[in-house]
């Protein structure tokens, strides 16, 4: 498809002096979208010489604008989810552009108003949205100096920023940006080298700006799409069975209407939601209609149950596509000791401590959706599709909500209000989900399998590795109206999307199957289960988990029987740079070589990755202390450290790493998914625990290396896999029992290792 | 029915079932955005408020059971624009990933700091116990409180060092 900027630009204008440009987009041509890490596709790329996201959306006033106070206004496709994007973004546009950070006002994805970046996932947003915000506002002070030297009759080079958005040139020549800004158009295509800052002289990256999202949230400030009141809105409860697969029988249709207070019920198809003017007669309402029987409606679960056995019976029985990622090349090698292991994760919950939720205005033909999804611009799309709409007649907003790490109920929510609100045209709709449907219905996190078999010489250098990981698609997120819950309720259902792997070398449940250490006969399989028992998406990470697992367990179950110290063999096998600097920052910072020698109860474990192999490099070390009586692991500290390139708002980075050590923490020795063949079992916080506050380490430290001016390398996901295997491997040094089943809880510890 | 509820010093008259839970009310009637829903079990921690200075989950708590009682949300803690000690305490720890937790966070460990005398740390995660988080910010949010202890602490000490 050509680009036609004529075509799809809304006219500049002028306003208050200064040239507004309205702002544009290229045109996209879009088949099959699911981008902005996870699938790769993502938005058209129209200019594949500029960087990030520029790729896409190449035009500079798309990202920013600059009005005649000197105002800056930044656009970005991506999105808060509690990570603290906005603010990384506020101090890229502010460094770059040389002006204080509070003149920077920034908005996030909105079809109407922002470039489509494709999901705000994969740990993408700094790679794709700041390395665009970054050279879009490089080229931006380089126009603004360029005009100004103009008017001054000087050379460009003559001509300085301040810091303070204004421009100084020779003779105390002094303009604002407002000013130079209000002659200048930004409707101009960005160039691939405009020059940058130098990182010696930042006033404002790598500095910890506090957060900018933050004051609302901790005093009942509106922070998130919860807090959304819209004049003349309904609450709304959408009626399903107790998990996905079921559904009620039969349903007091009549008589929940006829409740005082319910303004309609929503039939459509198999979708039915309750509409009330207040949001506890909306709940009673649900309450009562879900006092029916409960029919399964599609095959029963697996039948092992979420228990090691049962994910490795589950997973082995569907029909795999086998892809091979690693095929050598051999060399002969000489075994002096081979282990043989299988690692197994159970499907686990985001766990989000706010259900789902999403508010729908149906008015005049147009739909207009708030949505707390990563995709923004795919929830225009589903809801286009589902309820019959052109895409132009729906508008999705962004908003924030609890923080969802992968796909959690967001994108179904959606779906459900904007159905409902095109049943109840002109009033507003506010859905928000109930506890037991966002644990029924949301997808899963993916079991996964792994099978690794590994050698170390007599030289004691590892001779040869095998690693297989079975798994089903972590990336099922909805481009279409079958990729949500109500596209299969309606009339003429939408049909569910087949799975499909992403390619390495970002993979889905081979995503770092492939170990970033220098090992020879090194082969990697992927048996790729298309056909999904259980409903699953993208969790936080996706099988980078099981897989760093897998392998730095194996990392130190072949140091034990080899006689060597893991930090040793690590550092033989990494010829990177990069990855060798942060394994040394951990062991030095951890104190490796002092540290407490195993007694039965005390251990300590290690453990690395470079997210993908292309992001973020992260090294977690652990000691832990195993109540053996119990079977609890007490986390006494955790160190990290992450290179991630220049980091915009180390603060930022550092409490990503602490939440994703905890989180990990939580995922790898509690939770699971539990169901029987009939639902999911875990439908509140006592049937699905997460770690509290006694069980947290005692410490965590994270510590950012210091990189400046090197490329931004996504950040948020790179400590899930090592801080699993860290634990795992402390576990082993404590106790000499290696555990290789997600989760090690109490029950599984205390049976392992047993009482001395 | 109509009932008067004191929420944050000030007299309000709401109608509303006598069941609704007071999340509902304060929420959907008051427009306070402090409290969220969670889980509606008393799980989690998130609708977290006081009532007569005692922490109650506000989505299990009848509205008819507070009248004549006073009901503090986060909101009558301090604004964004003016935090009050404990809030400026999770400022400046930046104690927040997404944040849906962390109100409910900040009106449990008050009645904390409310109760004075010494506090060690395994009393500040002993109290915290019963509010979930799920970004994982337990270890900044473990040091706000701390923090907000050790400030009031050196408040009282300072005070008590005057004749």
């Amino acid at each position: 498809m050509s680009r036609s900027l004529d075509t799809l630009s809304r006219r500049s204008f002028l306003t208050a002096g200064a040239l507004v440009v309205g702002f544009s987009m290229v045109p996209r041509a879009f088949a099959q979208l699911v981008g902005g890490g996870e699938g790769g596709a993502g938005p058209k790329v129209v200019a594949p010489n500029l960087p990030g996201s520029l790729k896409s959306a190449p035009i500079l006033d798309s990202w920013i604008r600059i009005d005649a106070n000197g105002a800056v206004t930044v656009f970005t496709g991506k999105v808060e989810l509690g990570q603290g994007i906005k603010t990384a973004l506020i101090q890229v546009a502010a460094e770059e552009l040389d002006v204080p950070p509070a003149r920077v006002t920034l908005v996030t994805a909105d079809t109407a108003r922002t470039p489509d970046e494709g999901l705000t996932a994969g740990s993408h947003s700094m790679q794709d949205s700041g390395t665009a915000i970054l050279n879009a506002a490089a080229n931006v002070r380089m126009l603004l100096a360029r005009k100004a030297a103009e008017g001054w009759g000087v050379a460009e080079d003559a001509v300085a920023t301040t810091g303070d958005g204004r421009l100084a040139g020779p003779g105390g020549r002094s303009a604002s940006y407002g000013e130079i800004a209000a002659a200048l158009s930004l409707h101009v295509e960005a160039m691939p080298d405009a020059p940058r800052r130098d990182p010696a002289r930042y006033r404002t990256m790598g500095r910890d700006l506090p957060r900018v999202d933050i004051p609302a949230k901790l005093a009942g400030g509106a922070a998130y799409i919860q807090d959304m009141r819209l004049p003349g809105m309904l609450h709304a409860r959408v009626v399903r069975g107790p998990s996905v697969g079921s559904r009620l029988e039969p349903l007091a249709i009549a008589e929940v209407a006829a409740m005082p207070g319910v303004v309609t019920v929503v039939q459509d198809g198999s979708f039915v939601a309750i509409v009330a003017e207040r949001e506890w007669t909306a709940v009673k309402a649900l309450r009562r209609i879900q006092n029916a029987k409960t029919v399964r409606s599609a095959p029963p679960l697996p039948a092992g149950g979420p228990n090691p056995q049962g994910v490795v019976e589950a997973l082995k029985a569907l029909p795999s596509r086998d892809i091979v990622i690693q095929d050598g090349p051999d060399r002969p090698a000489n075994a002096a000791h081979t282990v043989k292991a299988r690692y197994t994760r159970p499907w686990l919950s985001h766990g989000s401590i706010g259900p789902s939720c999403s508010l729908a205005l149906f008015q005049d033909g147009k739909l207009t959706v708030w949505t707390h999804s990563q995709g923004t611009f795919d929830v225009r799309r589903v809801a286009a599709q589902l309820v019959g709409l052109a895409e132009e007649d729906v508008h999705a907003i962004h908003v924030e909500g609890s923080g969802c790490y992968g796909q959690n109920g967001a994108d179904d929510v959606s779906a459900d209000a904007a159905l409902i609100a095109k049943h109840v045209p002109g009033r507003p709709i506010r859905l928000q989900w109930m506890r037991e449907q966002e644990f029924g219905w949301e997808p899963l996190g993916p079991g996964m399998v792994t099978e690794l078999e590994a050698s170390l010489g007599p030289d004691k250098r590892i001779a040869a590795w095998r690693h297989e990981v079975w798994s089903n698609p972590h990336n099922n997120r909805p481009v279409g109206a079958g990729g949500v819950l109500a596209g299969g309720e309606v009339p003429n259902p939408f049909p569910v999307p087949e799975g499909k792997p992403i390619p390495m070398p970002e993979g889905d449940g081979s995503r770092n199957s492939v170990p970033l250490y220098n090992l020879p006969n090194l082969h990697v399989v992927y048996h790729f289960l298309k056909d999904m028992p259980i409903r699953v998406s993208a969790l936080r990470s996706l099988g980078a988990h099981l897989n760093v697992f897998s392998i730095e367990s194996m990392f130190d179950e072949l140091a034990r029987a080899g006689g060597i110290d893991p930090l040793d063999l690590r550092l033989a096998h990494m010829a990177d740079e990069r990855g060798r600097d942060v394994i040394a920052a951990v062991a030095e910072r951890f104190a490796w070589r002092d540290r407490p020698q195993p007694d039965g109860r005390r251990g300590c474990g290690m453990a690395f990755a470079r997210y993908k192999n292309l992001g973020a490099y992260c090294a977690v070390a652990m000691e832990v202390e195993v109540e053996r009586e119990t079977g609890r692991i007490r986390v006494r500290r955790a160190v990290a450290t992450v290179d991630c390139g220049q980091a915009a708002s180390p603060d930022g980075v550092r409490n990503q790493v602490e939440g994703g050590i905890v989180q990990s923490i939580s995922w790898t020795s509690r939770e699971a998914m539990s169901f029987d063949a009939e639902r999911r079992t875990g439908f509140d916080w006592s049937a699905y625990p997460i770690l509290r506050f006694k069980d947290v380490p005692d410490s965590v430290a994270v510590h950012v290396m210091d990189r400046p001016g090197q490329p931004f390398l996504g950040t948020a996901e790179a400590a899930q896999g090592p801080a699993a295997a860290a634990l795992a491997n402390a576990v082993a040094d404590a106790t000499g029992v290696r555990l290789r089943d997600m989760p090690l809880n109490p029950e599984r510890v205390r049976a392992a290792v047993g009482v001395i | 029915m109509t009932m008067t509820l004191t929420i944050n010093g000030a007299e309000h008259r709401v109608e509303a079932e006598p069941d609704t839970p007071l999340l509902y009310v304060l929420r959907d009637d008051l427009g306070l955005n402090g409290a969220k829903y969670g889980c509606g079990l008393g799980q989690c921690g998130a609708c977290t408020v006081h009532v007569d200075g005692r922490p109650v989950f506000s989505c299990l708590t009848p509205v008819a059971a507070v009248q004549g009682r006073r009901v503090t949300t986060v909101e009558g803690l301090g604004s964004p624009g003016n935090l009050g000690p404990l809030q400026q305490a999770f400022e400046q720890e930046q104690a927040a990933q997404c944040g849906y937790c962390i109100a409910g966070m900040i009106m449990r460990a008050q009645v904390l700091l409310d109760r004075g005398g010494s506090i060690s740390d395994a009393d500040i995660r002993n109290h915290m116990q019963t509010n979930l988080c799920r970004c994982g910010t337990h270890m900044r949010i473990l040091r706000a409180v701390r923090r907000a202890v050790d400030a009031t602490g050196a408040r009282t000490s300072s005070l008590e060092a005057k004749p």
